[in-house]
């Protein structure tokens, strides 16, 4: 647990404080092309001689940034609409159903691409369009716990004090919702940081010659067999983040079941 | 008596830390129907499963024999242990439902089991219709080929008993086997049990917490409690002198019509945890008459009689003047006569609630689930409205239509004048104070994450009649003295509790808002009988002293005995006879009423009884039967019964049944 508050806390504070760490990112150096570890490299350099742990420092920024962006705005839309959907019923169950149908009907990345391609490249641009694509998971699952815990008696009980929508939404079906949800969330961080790759090699998140976690492993890919070290490194920072995250929501979960925490299981 | 079919000694197991099982000593003769009675967790299933050797993964037989015709069972090497189950010692659970499996068709369920045992594969089909038909289900060659979900609940149990015959055992162990069933499919069953039981003098080990199951089927019984038994006797000697005090406070604490006026001995404290070694009885902290060598000896087997045999201090031979001391006798509850002429607080005429049924792409409708379907009632103030009727009924959508929380299809529910169907949550929130509601499972009615105070003061923060926190937090804990519990729980949490705690939780959020009426959904069916009377009691005192109303919606006529001053009685969706308690349940007029009555098993083998044993399930509320909904299961059917509903009837002012055979009065 240590370990991936560590992690997580490394990888926020690289992210903040790249733009004083790194020196020159993107300066293209021709002498050391797919550069083994060196001096002024401790990582290797790429395939047109720039060092990766500076890319990969920088790059940390905008998987932050994919990563938490796209995973809280898809999955607070998809919350809200899929809670709503269950618990109300009726016309906006139908609604919120056929739009998740639809989304689901569509491949994702594809939706994601044009709806990228719409609002122009950008970071910023990015999340809205991978968010737009991935809030139906959320959707459908908090659909499916809420029609479940709206069946059990305590929402009834509730409905019957007298307390508004809302309130239930809020105090009786959220929290116990809540544990499924997270450990998605967790899993689309990871994918969403992976997704942004996919986008920005057509030219339609980050641009060249700027780089994120996602860019430097599709490049990477090309030099495998003779320059490993330039998945590696990208892949072992993504492997720990997503660990990482995976065991803070674990934890949260568990802190979050009243019952598992006055046993003392932790 | 011959050798016995069964003999267990010393069985001790455990789970975890606990013993769930201890020092078990029992016999059983061939073609005899033993009971082991208990209450929840009392460790009667863990002894079942012992005797099969299928305990869970955590569980671990620590000492003790089980010997089946002189082998011991816990000497058999797994694969000897597979041929004895299911060919000698076969099992039936409580839960039908999950004891199948659904993909399966029935027919070739039973052959599985019929090919473990029998070999021969030529005769396997006909052997699977004779099983069939052997447990009494119409059609086989038909039902054969049908699946789990196709079968009424009654139909799945007998055929899980089919498959429990497959091997032709001599030894079978009924857990809980009615305890899922209604009362009318309850009495099919134990009669099938009783009847393939005279037939192949077939032995079983009926485990259940059913007193009256017990008084009506088995010839012995044995009391378990907290992982030991007890008590053993024959169900005869049992029930004319129970020995220990507490299989005594057992059989008060059952809910009768001749206890109406008084209150329910309830059993006070809950089991102890059996995570801990034993130096004295393990009923003293509960028990009303414990000597102080209670707490320091364990307690060593008395003869109380014949084959009667006892393990308590209380039997000493020099103490046993004491032991046949009368219980003091309970207070008797001052009957104030309210609300008889009263006007009636609530009125309820011709309620439906219908469920459409979508079919296809555009979903159309294409039925409707008539689950309330005409349905008029009156409460009046500081009385008790008894809702009765089998599972599927509708009596539990009718209670929640009256308070809105299923949208009523037609008909009027009055409120002191006001008319509440139809009414949006908004509206209706006016009259929520009024309005409340308890409910059967008191685990899934309090929200897991929220602090019992924070439940207590739910609706009087969401009514608004208490703003702050520390307010509600105050008034929840005068309600929880109000219902018995310390006020210092409004700092836990609901799942610290136990079923018979969070009931009374359960009952603090209802009056929390100062309600008038309460509907009572089943509030004690998910609780032991000694806690059932507990929570009786204290819904007779609350009602005695804040003047309350219950609609209390149950399938237990015997808590309807007790209980209420006014009852109707439910099939499919509609009310075939109502009227006051003693009227309909002394001089029932329906024969559903009377099929129902008898149904239920009186815990007094003594008691002669002539029962009405209903044929078939209720039928669908889908596709109700033309004219009379009952006629197609009533024995006193005639033709005429297939052409309308019949009209309400009045057999006396207070009195109404709604059946062609009962001739109108006045």
């Amino acid at each position: 647990m240590r370990l991936a508050v560590v992690v997580l806390l490394i990888w926020i504070g690289a992210a903040l404080c790249a733009p004083w760490l790194v020196e020159a990112p993107n300066r293209v150096e021709l002498k050391t092309l797919l550069a083994g570890p060196m001096p002024g490299a401790p990582l290797g350099t790429d395939a047109l001689g720039r060092p990766v742990h500076e890319r990969l420092l920088i790059g940390a920024r905008v998987s932050l940034l994919v990563g938490f962006g796209v995973v809280a705005f898809a999955a607070a839309l998809g919350t809200l609409l899929g809670l709503a959907a269950g618990l109300l019923g009726g016309w906006v169950d139908r609604l919120v159903v056929r739009m998740i149908d639809l989304f689901l009907a569509f491949p994702g990345i594809l939706l994601a691409i044009a709806l990228a391609g719409l609002l122009g490249p950008g970071v910023d641009n990015l999340v809205i369009a991978l968010g737009m694509v991935g809030w139906v998971g959320y959707a459908r699952l908090a659909r499916a716990q809420a029609l479940t815990l709206a069946e059990r008696e305590h929402v009834l009980a509730a409905r019957a004090l007298g307390c508004g929508t809302w309130r239930i939404l809020w105090r009786h079906l959220l929290p116990l919702a809540l544990a499924p949800l997270l450990v998605e969330a967790t899993f689309g961080i990871a994918a969403a940081i992976v997704a942004e790759a996919g986008l920005s090699f057509l030219g339609l998140g980050i641009q060249p010659p700027d780089a994120s976690w996602g860019s430097m492993l599709r490049d990477g890919v090309s030099y495998l067999l003779v320059a490993p070290h330039l998945v590696i490194a990208p892949g072992v920072a993504l492997f720990a983040v997503t660990l990482a995250v995976n065991l803070l929501g674990d934890w949260l979960r568990d802190r979050l079941d009243v019952r598992a925490r006055s046993q003392g299981v932790m | 008596m011959s050798a016995p079919l069964l003999e267990v000694e010393g069985l001790s197991t455990t789970i975890g830390a606990a013993r769930v099982v201890d020092g078990v000593r029992l016999e059983l003769a061939r073609g005899e129907t033993f009971a082991l009675l208990g209450e929840s967790g009392c460790g009667k299933s863990m002894t079942a499963l012992s005797l099969m050797r299928l305990l869970p993964p955590a569980g671990r037989i620590e000492a003790g024999a089980v010997r089946l015709d002189g082998v011991d069972l816990l000497r058999l090497s797994e694969a000897e242990m597979r041929r004895v189950r299911g060919a000698r010692l076969a099992m039936i659970f409580q839960e039908p439902q999950t004891s199948l499996n659904p993909v399966m068709r029935i027919g070739a369920q039973i052959a599985e089991a019929v090919r473990l045992h029998a070999g021969a594969a030529a005769a396997v089909d006909a052997r699977v219709l004779e099983l069939l038909r052997a447990v009494g289900i119409p059609d086989p060659e038909r039902r054969a080929r049908e699946y789990p979900h196709q079968l009424s609940g009654g139909m799945k149990q007998r055929v899980m008993i089919a498959m429990a015959l497959a091997g032709d055992p001599e030894l079978l162990i009924a857990d809980e086997p009615t305890t899922a069933l209604d009362v009318t499919i309850q009495a099919q069953v134990l009669g099938l049990l009783k009847t393939l039981q005279q037939q192949s003098g077939l032995a079983v080990l009926l485990i259940t917490h059913d007193l009256g199951v017990v008084a009506e089927t088995a010839e012995r019984l044995a009391v378990m409690y907290a992982g030991e038994i007890v008590e053993t006797a024959t169900t005869a000697a049992f029930f004319a002198a129970p020995a220990h005090p507490y299989s005594r406070m057992l059989l008060e604490s059952l809910p009768t019509a001749d206890k109406r006026g008084a209150r329910l001995a309830a059993i006070p404290g809950r089991v102890p945890p059996l995570d801990r070694a034993f130096t004295g009885c393990r009923f003293v902290e509960r028990c009303p008459r414990a000597l102080a060598r209670c707490v320091e000896q364990l307690p060593p087997w008395h003869e109380a009689g014949a084959g009667h045999w006892v393990r308590c201090h209380l039997w000493d031979a020099d103490l046993v003047d004491t032991a046949t001391v009368a219980e003091p006798a309970v207070a008797e509850g001052e009957q104030v006569p309210v609300g008889e002429d009263a006007a009636p607080l609530l009125e309820v005429a011709d309620l439906k609630v219908h469920f459409p049924i979508h079919r296809g792409v555009l979903r159309r409708v294409v039925g409707q689930v008539r689950a309330v379907d005409g349905v008029s009632l009156r409460l009046r103030p500081g009385r008790t409205l008894a809702l009765v009727g089998e599972s599927g009924c509708g009596k539990t959508t009718a209670g929640k239509a009256l308070l809105q929380l299923i949208a009523p299809t037609a008909g009027s529910i009055r409120y002191q004048g006001h008319e509440l169907a139809g009414l949006s949550h908004r509206r209706m929130r006016r009259f929520r104070k009024d309005l409340q509601i308890i409910f059967q499972d008191p685990h899934a009615s309090m929200n897991p994450r929220m602090l019992v105070g924070d439940v207590i003061g739910e609706g009087l923060q969401a009514l608004g009649l208490a703003r702050t926190r520390p307010e509600r937090l105050r008034r929840a804990a005068e309600l929880l003295e109000l219902v018995g519990m310390p006020g210092a729980a409004v700092e836990r949490y609901p799942h610290e509790f136990s079923g018979g705690q969070r009931q009374r939780i359960c009952i603090a959020r209802a009056l929390a808002v100062d309600p008038r009426v309460i509907v009572c959904d089943e509030p004690t069916s998910a609780l032991d009988v000694s806690v059932q009377a507990q929570i009786l009691n204290l819904l007779k005192d609350l009602q005695a002293r804040l003047g309350l109303s219950y609609l209390f919606i149950t399938h237990d006529l015997s808590v309807v005995a007790y209980l209420a001053h006014e009852v109707a009685v439910m099939y499919l969706g509609r009310v075939v006879e109502q009227g006051r308690v003693e009227e309909v349940l002394e001089r029932p007029r329906h024969p559903y009423t009377r099929a129902l009555l008898s149904a239920v098993p009186v815990a007094d083998p003594r008691a002669e009884r002539r029962t009405l044993r209903l044929e078939g399930d209720m039928p669908s509320p889908s596709a109700p039967p033309p004219g009379c909904h009952f006629h197609p299961r009533c024995p006193e059917a005639r033709p005429e019964c297939a052409l309308a509903y019949p009209e309400g009837r009045a057999v006396s002012a207070t009195h109404r049944v709604h059946c062609i055979l009962v001739e109108a009065e006045g």
